[in-house]
């Protein structure tokens, strides 16, 4: 199957245009692409007429170009004979908003469209989807312009089975300056499932990471998933819904009591090295933290702060998850000291994590993490930042984030207030270093480089 | 592929839906896997005869394809010590519902673990080694991998266990012998695959290891 005309189209096809209806989802997805991307929009219409002095279609062999991409928002029971005429018609590829197939118990119609599908190997979103999001090229949610949230250009890929949860990660993402690649939302995924995203995003030059949010998988879906995942060269991440087991089965073995589904998912996630966030705060920490390091790291964790608690605390939230915090050599810790600025140079403690003290200045910040992108010992750094300090100035996150640029060796910034802040955490985040707004989260970050890993 | 014996016995069991004990033994020594030695005994004197040739203590249990949890019918007596013993395990078992007949076996000691496999609808089959024994479910300390395993997943397993230590010798214990639960749980795994269409899940546990050996001290396995 290809994929192109589904994020890059040139042409598309909205079939469903009310002509008296501006807020059905057809004429939302109409009008956002005909005023807002470069693609060119037709509206189709059994009924015809015209839209805003728009001529809308009869039907899509009326169109008299060729169509990459339709979008089929027609009640479920006529969307069979649309697809039909996709093939046809020799359209590119196919998303279908419309729901009331398998979700509702319409069986029948969704086996229909799959085998029109199958037969012409031709790419079909949903149904019961939003469809696809590729920031410079095309919109298929029906959401007006106005009311979404959009996130900068970037590589990460968003890959959902559910819209409503692909619509507040995008929200998040911008929240948290996480760049989007293209982000697509499944629904039912009668046709076009996991597995196929993968294998497209794996070779999909704008993507460098793929994220999943996963609520099934079908029968031995997710063998062939994992499989394809343990082959992709980019970091994935998946997020699972439905952790709970449904029910009490009545189970008449100790393995099948204890082999639960999620137990299951979990532990094969961790085996081919896919990154699992528990939630969505992991979510998105993960998101940003491999969109800037796309490389697997160890576990040892250098900390350089300007307070003990920030230390005390980053230290436990390591040791808790899957990353340690090393002891620095004394000569390194040496070496250190002889550098910093002789306010701190007495009372500054450095025996990881890295202690600066209140009265630190950016230099000494620079000396003490270049010691650690530079060490052996350290894997990848965090930086505490306490941005509200005397002697720390706006340009700490710049200096820093060169360190990053001079040895290759991933930092992680966290600057406690998003606004207040904001010219520092630019100065790392258009860097290429991610920042965090927790201790938590910071840590989180350095732990999705550790877990790319398979077991 | 399975072979002929392994498919009658499978096709014998489909009725109850689950292999009994001596058959699921015979399946796993037929394909290379350490089983305690063990006869299915239709009489007390047979089992007698079989226990003073092996050896005390023996371990009996009850065979009957009604009972999938034997301790939960008290169809279980470890370290008989004499003739008697066996008697007298022969008579209270024949009593108990289905029963076909009496498996008797040396008593091994050691380290019990669980080693388990289970069809899973999305990722096929999958395999389970945690702690064994009677409160595997309340411990639930287990580690889970996609089948087939390779030599290194067996080593990331046990590092998951909260009784990794017990594994690896605790307080002057006995390590348990890596290399021979490695190779049980990686034939155990390709077993796994080549009888992925007939089954559900299977328990073996406990698996017994010691410094020397990992055995199969006892196995169930539940057809679709």
């Amino acid at each position: 199957m290809d994929f192109r005309s589904l994020f890059e189209p040139e042409t598309m096809a909205v079939v469903g245009v009310s002509l008296s209806n501006d807020r059905h989802p057809a004429n939302v997805i109409y009008n956002k692409n005909n005023l807002r991307y470069p693609v060119k929009v037709y509206g189709v219409n059994p009924r015809g007429g015209t839209y805003y002095k728009d001529r809308i279609y009869q039907s899509l062999s009326e169109i008299p170009e060729k169509i990459d991409l339709v979008i089929v928002a027609v009640k479920a029971e006529h969307v069979p004979a649309v697809l039909q005429e996709c093939i046809d018609s020799w359209v590119g590829a196919a998303a279908v908003i419309s729901g009331g197939f398998a979700e509702t118990g319409n069986l029948e119609l969704k086996d229909r469209f799959l085998k029109i599908a199958g037969e012409a190997d031709f790419p079909i979103i949903g149904p019961n989807c939003l469809g696809i999001y590729s920031p410079t090229a095309v919109d298929s949610f029906f959401l007006p312009s106005e009311r979404m949230v959009r996130p900068q250009q970037g590589n990460v890929a968003i890959v959902s089975q559910s819209g409503g949860i692909l619509v507040d990660q995008m929200v998040k993402f911008t929240g948290q300056g996480v760049g989007l690649s293209r982000a697509i939302s499944i629904g039912n995924k009668a046709v076009v499932n996991e597995l196929d995203l993968i294998k497209f995003f794996a070779r999909d030059d704008l993507t460098d990471v793929i994220s999943f949010y996963i609520e099934g998988f079908g029968p031995g879906e997710g063998r062939e998933f994992i499989q394809a995942a343990a082959k992709c060269p980019k970091p994935v991440i998946t997020m699972k819904a439905g952790k709970s087991s449904a029910g009490t089965r009545a189970v008449s073995s100790h393995t099948a009591s204890m082999a639960g589904d999620y137990k299951i998912f979990s532990s094969v996630m961790k085996q081919f090295g896919l990154v699992e966030a528990r939630d969505e705060h992991e979510m998105i920490s993960f998101c940003e933290s491999l969109s800037c390091y796309t490389r697997p790291i160890g576990g040892n964790i250098g900390i350089v702060t300007a307070s003990g608690g920030h230390g005390a605390v980053a230290v436990d939230t390591c040791e808790q998850s899957v990353l340690t915090v090393p002891r620095l050599p004394e000569k390194t810790q040496k070496s250190i000291r002889e550098k910093l600025t002789p306010g701190i140079r007495d009372i500054a403690s450095l025996s990881n994590p890295l202690d600066l003290t209140g009265s630190a200045r950016d230099d000494d910040f620079v000396v003490a993490a270049s010691h650690l992108t530079t060490s052996d010992e350290i894997d990848c750094v965090l930086v505490l930042l306490l941005p509200y300090l005397p002697e720390v100035t706006s340009d700490v996150g710049a200096r820093l984030s060169q360190l990053y640029h001079e040895e290759g060796k991933p930092i992680i910034a966290y600057v406690p207030h998003v606004e207040k802040y904001r010219m520092i955490i630019e100065g790392f985040q258009l860097n290429s270093v991610p920042v965090a707004h927790s201790i938590e989260g910071a840590v989180l970050m350095a732990e999705a480089m550790k877990r790319c890993t398979p077991w | 592929m399975v072979d002929s014996k392994t498919e009658k016995i499978i096709e014998e069991s489909m009725e109850t839906g689950w292999i009994t004990e001596p058959d699921a033994k015979l399946i796993f020594s037929r394909a290379g896997l350490e089983v305690p030695r063990y006869t299915m005994a239709k009489s007390a004197e047979e089992a007698v005869k079989f226990a003073e040739e092996t050896g005390f203590p023996v371990v009996a249990k009850v065979v009957s394809p009604e009972v999938v949890h034997k301790t939960e019918v008290s169809g279980v007596e470890v370290g008989i010590t004499e003739p008697d013993g066996v008697r007298e395990a022969f008579t209270r078992f024949s009593g108990i519902d289905g029963f076909t007949g009496m498996l008797v076996e040396e008593m091994l000691k050691g380290t019990e673990l669980i080693v388990g496999a289970k069809k899973d609808s999305q990722f096929g089959p999958v395999i389970l080694l945690g702690m064994g024994g009677i409160g595997v479910e309340i411990y639930q300390d287990s580690a889970i991998r996609m089948a087939p395993l390779k030599k290194s997943d067996i080593r990331s397993m046990v590092s998951e266990l909260k009784a990794r230590q017990l594994i690896e010798g605790f307080r002057g214990s006995e390590p348990v012998n890596m290399e021979k639960l490695t190779s049980l749980v990686i034939r155990f795994s390709e077993l796994a695959i080549q009888l992925e269409d007939y089954f559900e899940s299977i328990d073996l546990n406990p698996v017994i290891c010691t410094g020397e050996s990992c055995v199969i001290a006892d196995a169930r396995i539940i057809l679709k």
